[in-house]
């Protein structure tokens, strides 16, 4: 086997798909069913909006262009890929001059920001209240529905080769001659010239079985699903404190909503972030403070109906970056995990670094910033 | 918002519910009952105004039970449960209530399963169509099928006959034979045959067929039902022989599936049960593997309304004892332990003698819906699993949405965990039914509601 990915997520089903468009052979593997563990908790989300300029910016960039590939390949409707477009929007003068001054600086860095009005947002989404001070418009902006786009991106991996093993763990790896030699799992050993850590919030664990830890760690998020609705609310559509908590780096519960419409018809609302380890526990303080803030974006709200709500567990590292690349502690092994909430959005481009990776060519982007080794100090 | 939390919360008034709120109130516990609908008695004794109780069963019980009970909030739908230190905040649609302890009584609704036409208008549960009799003294039709498996056939199509409806024919899919390998659970339970023998009667009066090995395996019709194709199966339920029979109703019914949201949420362990359902354990006090949760009725297994009625009663005994120090007396509750025993020996009996057997799949087509809320077709479940890999229910569920609908798939969960389990190859497991049985909001709530703390 040329390639093992550990993982059958979102970023694990790019890395094969990209792998075995290259020619590669192989194999991935999953200790739980397809697109079942982080994939499974998010929202979809494929965003430039909430990057500021730099390296993660760079790589979400290059990835909304092979999204835009990928959906044009398979049909946007096998992925349920929709180019809806971001709107983001600020509920202070103050909030409204700091996005202003972001979606300046995202500009100059190949975003497709448009400053918008307040009469302009009520056009753009005709149910969002009316106490608005301004906001932007982010045409690139878009949305999978991430199980399927995993499970489709596994699918044509498959019809090229690729072999999917599900319900199998990854017990422990074996080197041989000082580089990774064969993946040992519940089914028996695989050999692999090359082992993928795409186990997105389990990530630390596998890399720390490899012998080269990487510290990824859990961010608990809920998200709550309203029931089908018509068509009422038409972008992402998020408040401009999103973009101050995705950097953020405390501790305690942090909320500002995210709220977008699915194809289904119900009504998507994140975003919590809380490091409360892998605890599954509902909880309904979280669950109250975002239905208020979604109801204070889109009035209408109030009376709908939440259907349901799941939590997730977005892999993070202390860096707020992923770790994208072959460790140097262990030969063979490449990393592409800690993606934090934009696992989704950011897998298309991670993949395709991968395969790029592992073929030996040169990589599209300069590796550097996410290389595995950034924490060595911290870790020790 | 009370100003002190009550001993012990009761979420359901069904006889397990009431059972358990009598019991611990003349313990001497301050007791609430909680339930979604106006009137207490549950679906047993689901009744209108002015229901003199003709046509019910033990309606002296639940006329005592009712006036033992001090506190009923009717109409309030629990729609989250947590916990707060030592107690419990119970959210319902009329606001929250806080307990010390809490007894989970939700009892069980109808299990279903799918066949060509069963979307149609028409196509009743047995227990929806026994609920629009005894609730609103409405017949589901003029001329009605009755099918499925189970005991509860019988009363459904007697109670349908008794009001003047032209009942068909009752369709019993199993060979209730099975029966006669359990003589010690009938003997222990001659009230129970009694019953049974009762309404076989009433349709022998009405010259009502009932047939065993037969069932309805598709509904006819354009804008509702107006034929049903009655089948003759094998053993595994395979069709034999089919012929058409003209109706305007069918009732169908597969046994129960408990109402698990509540244990669920707070973290309590299930199993599976002999009938195939997804229970919560409960121990010899009917204690939940989670401190203060007691479970009685059909939660813990279906059983019907005497075993509900006993666990009901073990259940407010302990709880009484743990939450205000009322020693139960140990001889009252050495007898109601040997009457559970009895009870349940006849459950396992009828769950024995009533199994779902997997050869209902071969009477679904392409086009038949697994899933009524989201229109997800067998097609499209089978593609999750052939073309993207889903090995699980769950995953099925991410990909083909069956059990993402209003019912949050209560309707579809068994159905869908046995059909992805069999083109697994394989039966359907816990984990297969807990991935479509666990709902953090139990009931749709809005936003408005949530976001008002």
């Amino acid at each position: 086997m040329d390639v093992v990915v550990v993982g059958a997520g979102m970023v694990g089903a790019a890395c094969a798909y990209f792998c075995a468009e290259a020619g590669l052979d192989v194999a991935v593997v999953d200790r739980g069913a397809v697109a079942g563990g982080t994939t499974s908790g998010g929202e979809g989300n494929i965003l430039v909006s909430d990057k500021e300029p730099g390296a993660e910016l760079d790589l979400a960039l290059y990835s909304v262009r092979l999204w835009t590939e990928l959906g044009e390949r398979f049909g946007a409707e096998s992925l349920e890929l929709q180019h809806k477009g971001g709107v983001v929007v600020a509920q202070t003068p103050e909030a409204a001059a700091g996005l202003a001054k972001f979606a300046a600086r995202q500009r100059e860095n190949g975003i497709g920001a448009t400053d918008v009005s307040a009469a302009e947002l009520a056009e753009l989404e005709p149910n969002l209240t009316r106490e608005v001070s301004g906001g932007a418009y982010y045409p690139q902006d878009m949305q999978v529905q991430p199980m399927l786009a995993a499970a489709e991106l596994l699918r044509q991996a498959r019809r090229r080769g690729t072999t999917v093993h599900s319900g199998t763990e990854v017990l422990g790896f074996r080197q041989s001659g000082g580089r990774i030699a064969e993946v040992e799992t519940s089914a028996g050993p695989i050999p692999a010239r090359w082992v993928i850590n795409a186990a997105g919030t389990w990530g630390g664990e596998i890399s720390a079985l490899a012998g080269a830890p990487v510290p990824v760690l859990p961010r608990r998020g809920f998200v709550l699903v309203t029931e089908p609705l018509p068509i009422v609310v038409r972008h992402k559509v998020y408040t401009a404190d999103y973009v101050a908590n995705v950097a953020s780096g405390d501790e305690g519960l942090e909320t500002s909503v995210v709220v977008e419409g699915t194809q289904a018809g119900t009504v998507l609302i994140g975003a919590s972030r809380e490091r409360v380890g892998f605890d599954r526990t509902f909880s309904l303080p979280v669950v109250r403070k975002l239905a208020a803030q979604a109801i204070g974006v889109f009035p209408f709200l109030a009376d709908v109906s939440l259907l349901r709500s799941y939590l997730g567990f977005r892999p993070y590292c202390p860096d707020h970056l992923p770790v994208i690349g072959e460790d140097p502690r262990v030969p063979g092994l490449v990393h592409a995990c800690g993606h934090e909430g934009a696992g989704i959005g950011l897998a298309a481009g991670t993949g395709k670094l991968i395969a790029q990776v592992v073929s030996g060519t040169t990589p599209d982007l300069d590796l550097g910033p996410f290389r595995p080794d950034r924490f060595a100090e911290e870790v020790a | 918002m009370p100003a002190s939390p009550a001993d012990l919360a009761v979420l359901g008034a069904g006889p397990a519910g009431l059972a358990a709120a009598a019991a611990a109130s003349r313990a001497g516990a301050n007791v609430v009952v909680i339930d979604g609908n106006s009137r207490v008695g549950g679906q047993y004794w689901r009744h209108r105004d002015g229901d003199t109780g003709r046509g019910h069963h033990h309606w002296s019980v639940l006329t005592g039970l009712r006036a033992a009970v001090p506190e009923f909030l009717g109409g309030h739908q629990v729609w989250h449960v947590e916990r707060i230190g030592d107690g419990f905040a119970v959210h319902t649609s009329g606001g929250e209530v806080r307990c010390r302890a809490l007894i989970v009584a939700t009892g069980a609704y109808d299990r279903q399963l799918p066949f060509p036409g069963w979307t149609l208008p028409g196509v009743f549960t047995a227990g929806g169509a026994q609920a629009l009799l005894k609730g609103h003294g409405v017949t589901a039709g003029r001329r009605i099928v009755v099918a499925g498996t189970g005991p509860f056939l019988l009363p459904v199509a007697a109670g349908l006959a008794d009001a003047g409806a032209h009942v068909v024919g009752v369709f019993e899919a199993g060979s209730p034979r099975g029966f006669v390998r359990h003589p010690g659970a009938l003997l222990a339970n001659p009230g129970k045959l009694g019953e049974g023998a009762g309404y076989l009667r009433t349709l022998m009066r009405h010259r009502i067929p009932y047939r065993t090995r037969t069932t309805v395996a598709a509904a006819h019709g354009t804008e509702s039902v107006s034929s049903a194709t009655v089948a003759t199966l094998d053993a595994d339920w395979r069709v034999l022989r089919r012929r058409e029979v003209e109706c305007d109703a069918i009732a169908v019914g597969y046994g129960f599936t408990p109402q698990l949201e509540i244990p669920l949420q707070l973290g309590c362990a299930t199993r599976l049960d002999a009938d195939g359902s997804l229970v919560a354990r409960a121990d010899d006090q009917q204690r939940a593997t989670v401190p203060g949760v007691y479970l009685a009725g059909e939660v813990c297994g279906v059983g019907g309304a005497p075993l509900s009625l006993v666990e009901g009663e073990l259940a407010g005994l302990h709880a009484a004892w743990t939450t205000i120090g009322a020693a139960p007396d140990n001889a009252r509750v050495g007898r109601l332990l040997r009457r559970r025993r009895a009870n349940r020996a006849f459950a396992a009996a009828l769950h024995d003698a009533h199994p779902v057997r997997p050869g209902w799949l071969t009477w679904l087509d392409g086009q038949t819906q697994l899933c009524r809320c989201e229109e997800v077709t067998v097609d499209r479940v089978r593609e999750s699993i052939v073309d993207l890999g889903a090995t699980d229910t769950r995953a099925v569920k991410l990909l083909a949405r069956p059990g993402m609908g209003l019912c949050q798939g209560r309707v579809c969960g068994y159905a869908t965990s046995c059909f992805v389990a069999d083109a697994c190859g394989r039966q359907p497991t816990e984990q297969d039914l807990l991935g479509v049985a666990a709902r953090p909001i139990a009931q749709p709530v809005t936003l408005g509601e949530l976001a008002r703390d």
